[in-house]
């Protein structure tokens, strides 16, 4: 399928830069991402995680920056990149009127496959499809149609595959059987660049986690390094006791500037024990 | 990538085509209202309409066969538009195929709908009494200057296909372009028109290729009215295609 094996990074990221009209998205996003690896890219609505993957995937030109796909550049190397990614956008790009076999078929025919049914059949088994082969796909629920459009992603086993928010918008249970699916493609040696905005996802899934936040990577690490940036639970729970002075004042009852300063002090606290717990819960 | 054009147009125009097939109610739905107009004109206005010539469905279709075009191609941005949304076009446009692929078949599978719900209206015509001593060759003039046409407005529809933020706002634009024979030699010789419409019924696209029809189907020399259809279409077509291809290098790096 690819034109020719290169080493190096799955993913090289350099000083991206892209702005709508006045609104800078992306201000120098770097980062790579290792060979069968599982990357997150980890940030809020509107933090910039799909300008990136639609810039990986040669949907949108970058403003400033260089950046590799398989070690072809996105910029002149176009077609090679394209040869050597799939796109699972934000919302499941599947033909609703076609069935789901067609929308397999009609895949494997766009990359020029050989045998596209036996290939259709081969993914409809792996992703429990098979049952509604032959339903149209506006019958599928929301999970049925992600596991469709990641199995379309699959065909022509592209080394890279970019997952675009793979989660949003599903239920608990289909959530479960998507996470299954990308940890077994990941398994299989192909390199996932996976946006997300659930701490969760990216917690059950990476191998590296990035950040972005306001245009640029802000953290980039193992869950493991992450987790080190945070001070341990209890000693921040010390720290952060309240002190003499604090209990005089909330005993005594200040003047508004002083009390609410205290009152976001002692909100901190409840709050950063409860996202402690929470991880320690998932794990 | 350019070796695929063609094997992927097919493949993806196969795809289209089975949309068609599937929901065939996008072709009564395109050929209705032709069909109403036809009705309308020919049993209701048709009596007092004096044209000078004989039978008024065959004064008629020609000006009938261009609204149904105009009235089908509304589907094609709808099609293409709702590719946009769902995000297949943008799936395609990531894989490995030659891209004008995908906007070359959603041109095509206008093209073969519109042709459908042409032989569909020509078909009621005939019921209706449409008769015409054309020979072959007329018959694939006529055909060629409709399907000349049919391209010209599917490019423009491909404009609001890609562009549109709402599909009324993808299928709204086709309302203009049906009522556009009205103000033409369609329905009525263009000689009973005041001054200012008459100027402005003479000289728009749609009086020089309804005349241009007509002429073929009663067997008369098409004289200039021809080569200014022609010069109409392929103008029209020429900017429309570059504006789709402005709104796509927007929407597509």
């Amino acid at each position: 399928m690819t034109t020719q094996a290169v080493s190096g990074p799955a993913i090289r990221v350099q000083g991206l830069e892209k702005s709508y009209k006045q609104l800078h998205v992306l201000r120098g996003v770097d980062f790579e991402v290792t060979r069968g690896s599982i990357f997150a890219l980890l940030g809020s609505n509107g933090a910039g995680k799909t300008t990136v993957v639609r810039i990986l995937s040669t949907l949108l030109k970058s403003d400033a920056g260089t950046a590799s796909v398989h070690g072809f550049d996105v910029a002149t190397q176009a077609p090679q990149v394209r040869q050597s990614i799939s796109l699972t956008g934000q919302f499941a790009a599947v033909d609703e009127i076609l069935t789901g076999r067609e929308n397999l078929v009609l895949v494997a025919r766009l990359r020029h496959l050989k045998e596209p049914r036996a290939i259709a059949d081969d993914l409809l088994d792996r992703f429990s499809l098979t049952d509604a082969a032959a339903r149209k796909v506006s019958t599928y629920s929301g999970g049925m149609r992600r596991r469709l459009d990641i199995a379309m992603s699959l065909i022509g086993n592209p080394p890279v595959i970019f997952l675009d928010e793979p989660t949003t918008g599903l239920d608990p249970q289909a959530r479960v059987e998507v996470w299954q699916a990308v940890k077994k493609l990941a398994g299989q040696g192909t390199t996932v660049l996976l946006t997300t905005q659930y701490l969760d996802e990216a917690e059950q899934l990476a191998d590296r986690i990035a950040i972005l936040n306001e245009g640029r990577i802000i953290v980039n690490g193992t869950l493991a390094e992450l987790k080190q940036l945070l001070p341990p639970a209890k000693v921040e729970y010390i720290e952060k006791q309240p002190t003499l002075e604090d209990v005089f004042f909330a005993i005594v009852g200040d003047n508004g500037n002083d009390g609410t300063g205290n009152e976001d002090a002692g909100n901190d606290d409840p709050g950063n024990d409860r996202s402690v717990g929470a991880t320690s819960r998932d794990q | 990538m350019t070796k695929h054009f063609f094997g992927d147009s097919t493949v993806l125009l196969g795809r289209s085509l089975r949309h068609i097939m599937r929901s065939p109610d996008t072709i009564i739905t395109t050929t209705i209202m032709p069909i109403a107009f036809m009705l309308l004109f020919v049993y209701v206005f048709g009596g007092a309409i004096h044209t000078g010539t004989g039978s008024y469905v065959n004064y008629l279709l020609p000006g009938i066969l261009l609204i149904t075009i105009a009235s089908g191609i509304s589907y094609t941005a709808f099609r293409l538009f709702l590719d946009m949304k769902s995000g297949i076009f943008e799936r395609f446009q990531s894989m490995p195929i030659a891209r004008s692929a995908v906007l070359w078949a959603h041109v095509l599978t206008s093209l073969a709908a519109n042709l459908i719900s042409l032989v569909v209206v020509v078909l009621v015509a005939l019921l209706m009494g449409f008769r015409s001593g054309a020979g072959v060759l007329a018959w694939l003039a006529i055909a060629g200057i409709l399907i000349l046409f049919t391209l010209t407005l599917t490019w423009i529809a491909v404009i609001p296909g890609l562009s549109a933020k709402s599909v009324d706002g993808a299928s709204a634009f086709s309302y203009p372009l049906i009522f556009l024979p009205f103000i033409s030699s369609a329905f009525v010789p263009t000689q009973t028109m005041p001054g200012p419409v008459r100027a402005f019924a003479d000289n728009q696209p749609v009086t020089s290729i309804v005349n241009t029809v007509r002429d073929l189907f009663t067997q008369q020399p098409v004289g200039t009215d021809i080569w200014v259809a022609l010069a109409w279409c392929l103008g029209i077509l020429i900017v429309a295609y570059a504006f789709a291809m402005a709104a796509y290098r927007r929407k597509i790096a």
